[in-house]
């Protein structure tokens, strides 16, 4: 019989094998991601013995040989059921108070926490995209709370908070201080020097430019002797500032240079449809400005902001250099306590510092890199 | 039609630009002006001369490392800004070298395709990016090279070196009179492999003959030299440092404030480099690398011809900002005292003067010059590789 015409026909789909063990799960990933090729292999078991070298000694030193309490060196000294200390935590605990507020007055500090918790409303306002009434946040945050803060920090005695000099004002408070000074001064002046910059009018031109390109070719240093140095030359005697105000000026401006450039940016990227379309419905220029373009340019710029404002977080630790006790000034002066002279309260000291730097500024770049993914989102819809 | 409408009548607007300007330049002159009086007012008052007559007087102050001749007692203050700003530029171009080599292993590790390799250098991105360099710089100095051992204990580096926490000491080298044919075989060995190499390039353009220099550049960079220098007797020895009871006699000095700026200012600008290096790459379409393995170019060349020259492109521009954070960051040196321009001028000079107006005018004057100079150079480099697009 003719074989021909048999026709064998499939009446269901084969049974899917599965994927070979080799390329899938665990081994699969790491076959492709660590030993994908002979160079690969190298390169991950040179990683994996860097890591087995550095790490385990760090964990060992920072947390299973720390010395967590203790009242003075003794506890972070060798000793016989100790013989390699690790991190001195003990130091940074006793100093830890120290560390915050520096020398203001112990029974006035919660005036100090209290500014802590209205910067934080502030900020988490300013932040939080989907927050209610943010303009009225931005107004609390740019007019309201410097005001309230400077009544609440420095004093005014008729309502019964007494005067605390800046010169008891130390650690952390400094440094936020600092920042948030540079942050509330710097977005107003960069957003008028970023208009002036690309104004009609030559003399308002010039001079932004010169301002900004004079402070961006600088070094924050020496803006800051500037600062403290030459400006109580320039004012009359009676009027000469206090040094904190020296610094706090210094900051302001160099932060509003590059704030300036940054806002700059975020304005080049409205196309100039939106321009044309606010004039052709009439708004004179400063409407235009704040009702169309600065709000689209400033939410374009968000993350370049941000990133603006840790680089200034950073920076505050230079006002170190012209005699203002920041929060690494007075890890500076902690670790020479002879109280506390050990081999390992130098590194712990330093080390407490990056940790706090650290969570600080990696915060705020995760926030802009979210911000940046719901924008470019936004941006594809 | 149109001449008609170019009568130079002006608007309201107009006139209230103008009236704007000219009050914008009255507040700022006036405010200049009153600085400049209450400047002159107070400076009389402390008793402080005006004017650059100091930078000829007698500094009087010792710095630490000098990389011209400068002794306290005979140099001028103009001397010691030169020194300064010699010491800046020292560590900002060793600075600058480093960082570059450092950041561009980096970043190419961050897009490596081992998840290790790259995990560990965004890690290290992150890690450093985050951490003010000041800390960074004060880490270096005190918790690490000041941490190292005292002088009797000085570790000691076959090869004649002593590391202790003074800094590290290194045999000299003194070169005779003869050691200058060395040099000269040296400068003749690259500038005939430049020059090799362009005919090279030529004769690789007219037959399609790949050129074969490395060999030849081999010979003429490393070997003529080393022939010249046994032919002239070795003209060099050296001066090792030795071990006397309260310091080190010979050799030369490396400093721990000058190693712990350099290594600091290093690590920190990799990371920016790295970053920046890692986004042009990214910047280069994958067609391109695509068409360039489907022409047959292996993943070196790939790199080499097709990627690297157009990463350039939009790498070049934020390269050159970061190189100058890093110069401008080398005044942090005053945190530590390194004698770098704004410690030695901003700092020694004008305590001792008082005149901070001229002496701060004249360091930011230097940041500023520094500044536009390498601006400059990298607008020229970059219109150079811009025209290479077609």
């Amino acid at each position: 019989m003719a074989a021909a015409d048999q026709v064998y026909l499939r009446d269901a789909p084969a049974k899917l094998l599965p994927a070979p063990v080799a390329s899938t799960g665990v081994l699969g990933w790491m076959r492709s991601n660590l030993f994908s090729s002979p160079a690969n292999i190298a390169l991950t078991v040179i990683c994996v013995a860097a890591f087995v070298w550095i790490v385990p000694p760090l964990l060992r030193f920072f947390i299973f040989d720390a010395v967590w309490s203790g009242a003075d060196r003794e506890a972070c000294l060798a000793s016989e059921q100790h013989p390699e200390p690790g991190a001195c935590w003990a130091f940074v605990r006793v100093w830890s108070s120290y560390f915050v507020y520096g020398f203001y007055p112990m029974s006035e500090r919660w005036r100090v926490d209290l500014f802590f918790v209205l910067l934080a409303l502030g900020i988490a306002w300013l932040a939080w995209l989907g927050a209610p009434r943010r303009d009225l946040g931005a107004i609390y945050f740019f007019i309201v709370l410097p005001i309230l803060s400077y009544i609440l920090l420095s004093g005014v005695p008729m309502i019964g908070l007494p005067d605390v000099p800046t010169s008891l004002w130390g650690g952390i408070l400094v440094t936020i201080v600092v920042a948030t000074v540079g942050i509330v001064a710097s977005l107003p002046l960069g957003i008028l020097l970023a208009l002036g910059r690309r104004s009609a009018m030559p003399a308002v031109r010039l001079a932004s430019i010169t301002f900004i390109e004079f402070v961006r070719g600088v070094p924050l240093i020496t803006v800051l002797f500037m600062a403290s140095v030459m400006l109580p030359l320039f004012v009359p005697d009676r009027f000469a500032p206090d040094k904190l105000v020296r610094a706090l000026i210094g900051v302001a401006l160099f932060a509003s240079a590059y704030m300036a450039e940054v806002v700059r940016g975020g304005l080049l990227s409205i196309p100039r449809g939106q321009y044309e379309a606010a004039q052709a419905l009439g708004l004179p220029y400063w409407r235009m400005m704040i009702l169309v373009i600065l709000p689209q340019a400033l939410r374009v710029t968000l993350p370049n902001i941000v990133n603006t404002f840790i680089g200034l977080f950073k920076d505050t630790t230079l006002v170190f250099i012209v005699g203002i006790f920041d929060f690494l000034r007075t890890i500076e002066a902690a670790r020479g306590d002879p109280h506390w002279a050990t081999p390992v309260t130098s590194l712990t000291g330093y080390a407490f510092a990056a940790v706090f730097y650290f969570v600080c500024c990696y915060g705020m770049s995760r926030y802009a890199r979210n911000v940046e993914a719901r924008l470019a989102r936004a941006h594809r819809r | 039609m149109s001449k008609m409408l170019q009568f130079p009548v002006r608007s309201k607007q107009q006139w209230t630009n103008i009236a704007l300007q000219a009050a914008l330049v009255v507040v700022v002159g006036g405010l200049i002006y009153a600085a400049a009086v209450n400047a002159s007012n107070n400076l009389a008052k402390a008793g402080i001369a005006s004017g650059f007559r100091f930078w000829d007087n007698t500094a009087g102050f010792d710095i630490s490392q000098t990389l011209i001749a400068y002794s306290s007692s005979t140099s001028t203050f103009g001397r010691a800004f030169w020194v300064g700003l010699l010491n800046t530029l020292l560590v900002a171009s060793l600075g600058i070298v480093l960082a570059t080599a450092l950041g561009f292993t980096i970043g190419i590790a961050r897009l490596s395709r081992n998840w290790l390799v790259s995990h560990l250098a965004g890690g290290y991105v992150e890690l450093v990016r985050n951490v003010p360099l000041l800390l960074q710089i004060l880490f270096w100095y005190n918790a690490v090279l000041k941490s190292l051992p005292d002088l009797r204990g000085s570790i000691a580096i076959p090869g004649g070196t002593f590391l202790n926490n003074r800094g590290l000491f290194l045999p000299q080298p003194l070169f005779d009179p003869n050691f200058r044919y060395v040099v000269a075989a040296l400068l003749l060995g690259i500038v005939a492999t430049l020059a090799l190499r362009v005919w090279g390039r030529r004769r690789q353009e007219r037959t399609g003959q790949p050129p074969r220099t490395l060999y030849y550049a081999f010979g003429l960079i490393v070997l003529l030299p080393l022939v010249v220098f046994f032919a002239a007797g070795a003209p060099l020895s050296f001066s090792f440092p030795e071990m006397a009871r309260f310091n080190i006699r010979g050799g030369t000095e490396i400093l721990p404030e000058f190693a712990a700026l350099l290594v600091a200012l290093t690590i920190y600008t990799a990371a920016f480099i790295a970053e920046v290096v890692r986004a042009g790459i990214l910047a280069v379409a994958p067609g391109q690398t695509e068409a360039a393995q489907a022409i047959g170019l292996r993943s070196g060349a790939t790199l080499r011809l097709v990627v690297v020259p157009q990463a350039m492109r939009v790498i070049v521009p934020p390269l050159t900002s970061q190189y100058l954070n890093l110069t401008k960051n080398s005044s942090l040196a005053v945190a530590i005292g390194y004698p770098d321009l704004v410690q030695v001028f901003a700092g020694s000079v004008l305590n001792i003067t008082g005149q901070a107006v001229e002496v701060i005018a004249i360091t930011m004057a230097v940041y500023l010059f520094l500044s536009l100079v390498t601006s400059l150079l990298m607008n020229l480099y970059g219109r150079r590789v811009a025209i290479a697009e077609r």
